[in-house]
């Protein structure tokens, strides 16, 4: 076994160029496997980080569009006992007017507890100027629909209800969330605010709304809570539900994300295949001269499995070292006008170590093949050709 | 003393379409501890029948006995530890490993025995190497050394596991006549001191002479047996 392996080393030594060929075809190929792998999975989870990371998973409201939850304490309750739950916001949303000298637009108030919302939402994340409301009065405002109507801080704006009634609000910031549509026409506020434009009563409040542990298991907890909570007139709305377009791209990009994988291993497992088959032609002399001197066939198969090992470990780390100059040279120098990169990548020890693994078994696997070859070449093939 | 080979009635058939007959029923006993040469025109079968006395090439019909066992009843891994431990080679075409040293490729049988190299077994390499010459060139590759370079180092290499049996396949006949010379005083002397029972193919008749025992081989028939002693 030691032998074997000292001539396999030998061997490959011997033969420098193809050595180096050998190991820069595995290394090119982990390499653009792990960069294709951290690639899609960076894309992957700023996706989802953007579409569930800072909204609810979950979300309460009546059966009836625009009708309120009422008697919500009783509901938070019952929902408070679910393990899963990490945050839980309620809020009172209302359509409505807000008028600036004769200009009227349709804006969506949403009066929050914010020490509550923003563990979801994290508007203090969002907000690119002033703070977020204190006041009963106070109210913050896209940037989108502060630019449209020339706004800015300290300004004083009518809200109207849409039964006519005027409130004034007192803009103390401006957000971004990052959606055009949210950004036009959503005016946040104190949820004492959004009940007075509602006309709500105090035991009245729109929607609850919830992270949980575990996003993609939203679906099947939202239908555990409406069991639970057991009210004909509410229904639960999770993100799963609303997502499926982008579930299933997510779907399928992983795929045939995994597919390209599982080909670019093939290849370079046939690369190898090929080179240690032609390597046992070119070694044949040697392989009967060994065995003419009583290497057992065992000991001959060795030879090529642990030249198959040896291309596999070094065209692993060798891959790998690649593939991490890729992912660090593709994050520093494709950057967006920001300074962020164009694709956040996501550098996962546990994926790329077993890319290395898999490089490895897959070569010594190739190398199967040429070993069984060299069991069947009988030492008088050398020795009678001369 | 007891045979140590033994043929019954030895054939060799090469080719399935064309056939043709190398050796024909040969019998043939080597007394252990002896000093045989075999003798024969190019081509009447001599390296045929030393191969298959080595367990390299099989016969096509006939019976082979080392150490009273048949070897046709023996599995591969047997037949590479035979090999290995009882058997010294030295090829018609010396067949070293280019890849390694001078020093490694006599130290390989050692190696394939699965013995750890110590300094007693590197020291003896080295004689041997001493013996025919090689002192100098010992750490050479071997793909670069001379024809009789090669030849001599592969009669080190058969010599490195004191086998039972020496099989050379004209062991000298890319050397000298000087060098020849030394290298039979070293296998004379290595018989004389082992008791090592040694084959060697020659067409050299002076080298034959100073064998025990002369086989001749004619058309793949043993024409004359010659014992000295
Ligand atoms: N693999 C083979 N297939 C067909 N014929 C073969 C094969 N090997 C040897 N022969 C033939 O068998 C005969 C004996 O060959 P062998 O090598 O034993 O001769 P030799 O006595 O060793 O000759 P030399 O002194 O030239 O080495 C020759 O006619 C040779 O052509
Ligand atoms: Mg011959």
């Amino acid at each position: 076994m030691k032998l074997s392996f000292r001539i396999a080393l030998r061997f490959l030594f011997s033969s420098k160029g193809q050595t180096l060929l050998i190991l820069l075809g595995i290394a090119i190929g982990i390499s653009v496997q792990i960069f294709i792998g951290s690639l899609i999975q960076g894309l992957q989870s700023s996706l989802l980080d953007a579409t569930i990371g800072s909204s609810p998973h979950i979300t309460i409201k009546a059966v009836e569009k625009n009708e309120p939850l009422n008697h919500p304490e009783t509901i938070i309750n019952t929902v408070k006992k679910d393990e899963q739950l990490v945050a839980l916001s309620s809020s009172i949303t209302t359509g409505a007017f807000l008028r600036v000298d004769d200009r009227t637009e349709q804006i969506l108030v949403r009066g929050f507890n914010y020490s509550d919302a923003n563990k979801i939402y994290k508007f203090n994340d969002k907000l690119i100027e002033g703070q977020l409301p204190l006041q009963e009065n106070d109210i913050i405002i896209g940037k989108a629909l502060a630019e449209s109507f020339k706004l800015k801080i300290g300004d004083e704006v009518d809200i109207q209800s849409v039964n006519g009634h005027i409130i004034k609000g007192n803009i103390t910031g401006l957000f971004d969330l990052k959606v055009a549509a949210i950004n036009e026409s959503w005016v946040l506020s104190s949820i004492d605010f959004s009940r007075q434009i509602s006309d709500y009563s105090a035991d009245q409040i729109s929607e609850i709304e919830m992270q949980v542990i575990e996003p993609f298991d939203a679906d099947l907890i939202a239908i555990e809570l409406s069991k639970l909570i057991n009210q004909n007139e509410i229904s639960t709305v999770d993100w799963k539900t609303e997502n499926q377009q982008l579930l299933s791209g997510l779907n399928g990009q992983s795929t045939s994300s995994l597919m390209i994988q599982v080909f670019v291993v093939i290849s370079v497992v046939l690369a190898i295949a090929s080179v240690l088959a032609i390597s046992v032609m070119q070694k044949s002399r040697q392989l009967g001269i060994l065995k003419a001197m009583g290497i057992n066939d065992t000991m001959a198969s060795y030879i090529f499995l642990s030249q198959g090992f040896i291309l596999g470990v070094i065209g692993a780390i060798l891959g790998i070292l690649f593939g991490l100059g890729l992912l660090y040279s593709f994050t520093t120098f494709a950057l967006n006008p920001d300074g962020t990169p164009v694709v956040p990548i996501l550098i996962n020890p546990g994926f790329i170590l077993l890319s290395g693994v898999i490089a490895m078994s897959a070569s010594t696997l190739a190398s199967l093949i040429p070993a069984l070859k060299s069991k069947k070449l009988s030492p008088m093939e050398v020795i009678k050709n001369g | 003393m007891a045979n140590l080979i033994e043929l019954n009635k030895v054939s060799k058939i090469y080719g399935t379409q064309v056939q043709t007959k190398v050796l024909h029923e040969i019998d043939l006993e080597i007394e252990e501890g002896s000093f045989n040469g075999i003798i024969g025109a190019s081509g009447s079968g001599k390296s045929t029948l030393l191969n298959i006395i080595g367990t390299l090439d099989q016969p096509t019909s006939g019976i082979i006995k080392i150490n009273n066992i048949e070897t046709h009843l023996m599995r591969n891994k047997a037949l590479a530890k035979l090999r290995n431990e009882t058997i010294g080679f030295v090829f018609q075409f010396h067949y070293l490993l280019p890849e390694f040293t001078a020093l490694e490729n006599v130290l390989m049988p050692y190696y394939i025995k699965g013995k750890k190299i110590d300094k007693h077994m590197n020291e003896r390499a080295q004689e041997l190497l001493e013996l025919v010459g090689l002192t100098k060139v010992m750490n050479n590759l071997a793909g670069n050394m001379s024809g009789g370079q090669q030849q001599r180092t592969a009669i080190a290499r058969a010599l490195i596991n004191n086998p039972k049996l020496i099989l050379a396949d004209e062991p000298t006949g890319n050397l000298d006549s000087e060098t020849t010379e030394q290298v039979y005083e070293l296998l004379r002397e290595i018989h004389r001191d082992y008791k090592t029972t040694f084959v060697i193919i020659t067409h050299d008749r002076r080298i034959a002479e100073k064998t025990d025992r002369i086989i001749e081989i004619k058309d793949g028939r043993i024409f004359s047996d010659f014992s000295k002693i």
